[in-house]
């Protein structure tokens, strides 16, 4: 059990380096964005909860039957090398989407949650 | 409690039809709740697989033994969310469900199966379900994960708020199935019918269905299990943004290892196997007409393709531990953004990695890419990639016309680049492909990729063992079936007509005669009439044409192969013979790939299609290069 806790603990202090990394770019190339919030403004350890989905019935129907409803709290988890597709974690179940599809859910704004989920 | 159903059954004169009619039990459940696993116990060995009349989505019916001595037949249906029939699985869910598919009636009773892991989500699809009024049960699986987890429902609770019994089982570990087979038991008589203490919802869209099952949970004491700390560990390596992709090259070398190095032992055994049959076949008969067409028809013809045996068994052993212990998925999320720029998706990744072995299990392996229209392009693309039927064509051109010679001093060949160049030749069809089909026909909106990463799970012996098995029967069956047909009907136009009661030589027999027939059309291309019965007799599979010079030139292909080069070299110019590689980058020249195209496609549109696309490709490659050729030399 203590090797598990200190190989948790050893994945943590990755993901954190590479989360540093990854928002240290982030910051330097963020451009001001009027726009509501969406799935891609979640930082690692964020949630945040989806207002509307913004894509065409057929696929935001698909995305509510696999959990993506609004009102329901969000948090992005692994991405693929390069960040895209990312995966997102969402009523007891984990889905991956392509930018394109994670930029057209939207969140509450007031709701950005920095908890560690 | 069963009254309403009981007396309009007893109302009825019992009909001798209903009493010989199977009874049928629908197994539905959303994507990976374990609804295969759950079928395989319920039928073992005693299933069959067929597609609906019409549709590409193929269903497994299997018997069911059950003790109340009455056969109960489960089928087992895609896995859907919902039961709007908007995409294909959903369709035929829906439609059997209603009894509204042909060939199949509706069925007496519904095993309903969920994620006990994820039951508030899952329990979405029950309200569609239950309010279709027919027996079901709702079966919680995966409960070993569930309790491991520290989650829990109180299945008698549960079972009053849907109105329906319900079965806390762990398919996977064949625990708690004495419910369901008390069901199954139970159904063939009479139903009990409940009142629900939960009304199902009216208006049936997902919010107003996922707020009824959250209310049907909480009432039921279901406790959501804590999240999945293996899951989490695994997908810190796996999804890791630098182990992550080397696990998975890793994975990929291994398959590719496999099929390559590991299944080859194997495939010479197959291989000697099938000649010591066919010679102690041959020995067994005494008329040389009969036993040529035995030992060189058949046994060589069906042999040439049950070589590939091992290769599909070992390709489908690791699409099986993929899928199933749910790194499939990981691999695909790795692979999206490659596959993306060809305007594919991750989940083509893995089929088109196994065209390199055989386009014939890569197009089944298909299977696993939801979105229809990028599983019609991965089909259509998969026949391009370099299968190892070609590589005995390919080393024996190339052999004959391309000079030993060093390009990059010890480290590559003019031999080992032509290998090379033909490779990325049928790579770079397969890409130009792939665009064109989804910039035009099959275009599919971006967006619309989405995937679910399911728990990793240790995949069982029992499903990969029967994954194998229904592989094995598939390909075996059209081995028996269309290679053999195609195997007499070569060898009869090779050896007819008699004269004097002897077989023709291949020079006056009638494939002779097609092969003069077609010249003309390929004396473009620098081919003669021998390459042309070559070309047709590659129809059955690539590398037959090997054997077939080997007749026409009256050389063994494979014990001479010196003097067939030799053969080869004088009778066909180098423009040619690099056009006939070419060629063979490009054609459709195999019937088992079309006819595997045939049934996962649902029709005959899609092969004809391919065919059409591919040899008229094949046809106008080769006609450039040899024109290109002979102007340059």
């Amino acid at each position: 059990m203590r090797l598990l806790q200190e190989f948790d603990i050893a994945v943590f202090q990755i993901d954190t380096w590479f989360d540093m990394q990854v928002n240290v770019k982030k910051v330097r190339h963020a451009k001001h964005n009027p726009e509501a919030a969406n799935l891609m403004d979640l930082k690692h350890g964020e949630s945040g909860i989806l207002d509307r989905l913004d894509l065409p019935e057929d696929d935001a129907r698909r995305l509510m039957e696999l959990g993506f409803l609004p009102g329901h709290a969000i948090t992005p988890g692994h991405s693929a090398p390069g960040g895209d597709p990312r995966v997102f974690r969402v009523d007891g179940s984990e889905v991956a989407l392509r930018r394109e599809t994670a930029r057209r859910l939207l969140l509450r704004r007031e709701h950005i949650d920095t908890a560690k989920a | 409690m069963s009254d309403c159903h009981g007396c309009s059954l007893a109302t009825l004169p019992p009909p001798p039809a209903i009493q010989t009619r199977r009874h049928i039990v629908a197994i539905v459940g959303p994507p990976n709740s374990g609804k295969s696993t759950l079928f395989n116990r319920l039928t073992g060995l005693r299933q069959k697989v067929a597609n609906f009349p019409g549709v590409t989505v193929e269903h497994r019916m299997g018997k069911v033994k059950v003790e109340s001595g009455r056969d109960v037949y489960a089928v087992d249906l895609p896995g859907v969310y919902s039961l709007e029939p908007r995409t294909e699985d959903e369709r035929v869910t829906h439609d059997v469900l209603l009894g509204q598919m042909k060939d199949l009636a509706k069925p007496d009773a519904v095993l309903l199966i969920l994620d006990s892991t994820n039951l508030a989500r899952h329990l979405v699809l029950a309200a569609p379900v239950l309010s279709l009024g027919l027996p079901t049960l709702v079966i919680l699986n995966m409960a070993d994960d569930l309790a491991r987890r520290g989650g829990g429902v109180d299945v008698v609770e549960l079972s009053m708020q849907l109105g329906a019994p319900v079965a806390l089982v762990s398919a996977s570990r064949g625990e708690g199935f004495d419910k369901v087979f008390q069901f199954l038991a139970g159904t063939t008589q009479s139903a009990p019918k409940a009142v629900p203490l939960m009304q199902l919802p009216v208006i049936q869209d997902i919010p107003k269905c996922r707020a009824w099952a959250a209310k049907v949970g909480t009432n039921g004491k279901y406790q959501a299990p804590a999240p999945p700390h293996w899951t989490r560990r695994l997908d810190s390596i796996f999804l890791h943004p630098v182990v992550g992709p080397l696990v998975f090259v890793m994975v990929v070398v291994a398959v590719f290892q496999a099929m390559f190095s590991w299944a080859t032992p194997l495939m010479d055994g197959v291989q000697a196997l099938v000649d010591a049959a066919g010679s102690w076949t041959g020995s067994m008969i005494a008329n040389a007409t009969l036993r040529s067409l035995i030992v060189d028809g058949i046994f060589k013809g069906v042999g040439s393709v049950v070589v590939f045996l091992p290769q599909i068994l070992f390709l489908f052993l690791f699409i099986g531990i993929l899928e199933d212990s749910g790194y499939l998925a990981r691999a695909a999320l790795i692979a999206d953004r490659t596959m993306s720029r060809f305007g594919l998706q991750g989940k083509s990744f893995i089929p088109l990695l196994s065209a390199y072995a055989c386009a014939v299990p890569a197009i089944m392996a298909t299977r696993t890419i939801e979105n229809k229209r990028d599983r019609i392009a991965t089909i259509l693309i998969a026949p391009f990639m370099t299968c190892s039927a070609r590589l005995p064509v390919y080393t024996l051109i190339i052999a004959a016309f391309i000079p030993n010679r060093a390009l990059l001093g010890p480290f590559l060949g003019a031999r080992a680049a032509t290998m090379i160049g033909l490779y990325i030749l049928g790579f770079l069809a397969a890409v130009f492909t792939a665009r064109l089909l989804k910039s035009t026909v099959l275009k599919s909106n971006r967006s619309s990729f989405m995937l679910e990463m399911p728990p990793y799970r240790w995949p069982t012996l029992r499903s990969l063992a029967l994954r194998l098995i229904d592989r094995s029967k598939v390909f075996l069956r059209r081995a028996g079936t269309v290679i053999l047909a195609v195997a007499v009907v070569l060898w009869v136009l090779a050896h007819l007509p008699l004269t004097n009661g002897q077989p023709a030589q291949i020079e006056h027999s009638f494939a002779a005669w097609v092969g003069h027939a077609v010249e003309p059309a390929i004396k473009p291309l620098g081919f003669n009439w021998k390459i042309g019965i070559g070309l047709i007799t590659s129809l059955a599979a690539r590398e037959v044409i090997v054997g077939t010079l080997g007749t026409i030139y009256g050389i063994d292909g494979t014990s001479n192969d010196l003097g067939l080069q030799a053969a080869l070299r004088s009778d066909l110019s180098i423009g040619g013979a690099l056009a006939l590689l070419v060629f063979f980058a490009f054609a459709m020249q195999c019937m088992s790939t079309l006819a595997v195209v045939r049934r996962e496609t649902g029709g005959w549109r899609w092969p004809i299609i391919q065919f059409s696309y591919m040899t008229g490709m094949a046809y106008v490659c080769a006609f450039l290069v040899n024109k290109a050729v002979t102007l340059w030399f």
